[in-house]
C-alpha cells in the first residue's frame, strides 16, 4: 500500500525538508517502520515503548488514529497520513 | 523580536480574560516566510484547566490545513497563565515543537477576567532552549 505521509516542520530535518513523502505498509506501524527505514530515526519521535507518543498525532485522511485503532489501523492505498505534534503545554 | 499589531495583541488578551481562570490558547497566522502575524485564530484549550492547554486534535487537523492552503505558518502560537507569571513552564518547553513561532504567553494572574495590567513576553524555544526576545506594537 503506497501513501502519502504529510510531515511537521519539526521533523523535516529526517526527510531533507521534504514536506510530503510516500511510504509503504498494510498498517499504520508498517508504514512508520517504512517510513524509519528511509528517514533513519523518525519513527523513534513517533514511538515510545507504550505505542504512539501521547503528543503526536497521526491523523488517517481526517481522523485522529486514535479513534480508529492507534498503530494496528489498516491502511489502504492513496490514503493520506498527517503527522502533526500536539500544540500543548503548561 | 516579535512585531505585532496592537489589535493583535488586544485580541490575545481579551481571549485569556474570557478563558480564566482556565488557560486560553490560540494562534496569529502569518504568509510563509513572512514573520508577520496576521490573522488571529483563537483555539479551544480541550484540557480545560488552569494549568495545561493542548489544542483539540480534530481542530489541530483543520488549522494545519487551512494554513496550509493559504501558504501561511503560525508566526504566533500564544496561551496564558492564570496563575504564575508569563514565563514558559517545563511542559511548555518540553511540548514546543514551532521552532520558527513565536511563543507568547500573557499572564492573568494580577486581574483575572477584569481590565487592567497584564504581563505579555515573547520566547523562542528551540532544541529545549528559551529565548526571551522584544516584542514592538504597531498601530493598528
Amino acid at each position: 500500500m503506497s501513501v502519502e505521509v504529510r510531515v511537521p516542520t519539526i521533523l523535516r530535518t529526517y526527510t531533507a525538508g521534504e514536506k510530503v513523502v510516500a511510504a509503504d505498509g498494510a498498517s499504520l506501524e508498517a508504514v512508520i517502520q517504512d517510513l524509519d527505514v528511509n528517514y533513519p530515526g523518525i519513527a523513534d519521535r513517533l514511538l515510545d515503548e507504550s505505542g504512539l507518543r501521547r503528543f503526536v498525532n497521526v491523523y488517517l485522511n481526517d481522523e485522529d488514529v486514535r479513534f480508529l485503532d492507534g498503530l494496528k489501523t489498516p491502511i489502504a492505498d492513496a490514503d493520506s497520513i498527517t503527522i502533526l505534534p500536539a500544540v500543548a503545554g503548561g | 523580536m516579535l512585531v505585532i499589531r496592537r489589535s493583535l495583541v488586544d485580541a490575545m488578551v481579551t481571549h485569556a480574560r474570557a478563558d480564566h481562570p482556565d488557560e486560553a490558547c490560540g494562534v496569529i497566522a502569518g504568509p510563509d516566510g513572512s514573520d508577520r502575524p496576521e490573522r488571529f485564530v483563537p483555539m479551544v484549550n480541550s484540557a480545560r484547566s488552569p494549568t495545561f492547554y493542548e489544542f483539540d486534535s480534530g481542530d489541530l487537523l483543520r488549522l494545519y490545513r487551512d494554513m496550509d492552503d493559504r501558504d501561511e505558518v503560525p508566526v504566533v502560537i500564544y496561551h496564558s497563565h492564570t496563575a504564575t507569571e508569563a514565563y514558559p513552564s517545563r511542559t511548555d518547553v518540553s511540548y514546543a515543537s514551532e521552532p520558527a513561532a513565536h511563543y507568547v504567553l500573557i499572564s492573568t494572574r494580577e486581574t483575572g477576567t477584569e481590565d487592567g495590567p497584564y504581563e505579555l513576553r515573547s520566547y523562542r524555544i528551540v532544541d529545549g532552549a528559551v529565548t526571551e526576545e522584544e516584542v514592538r506594537f504597531l498601530a493598528g
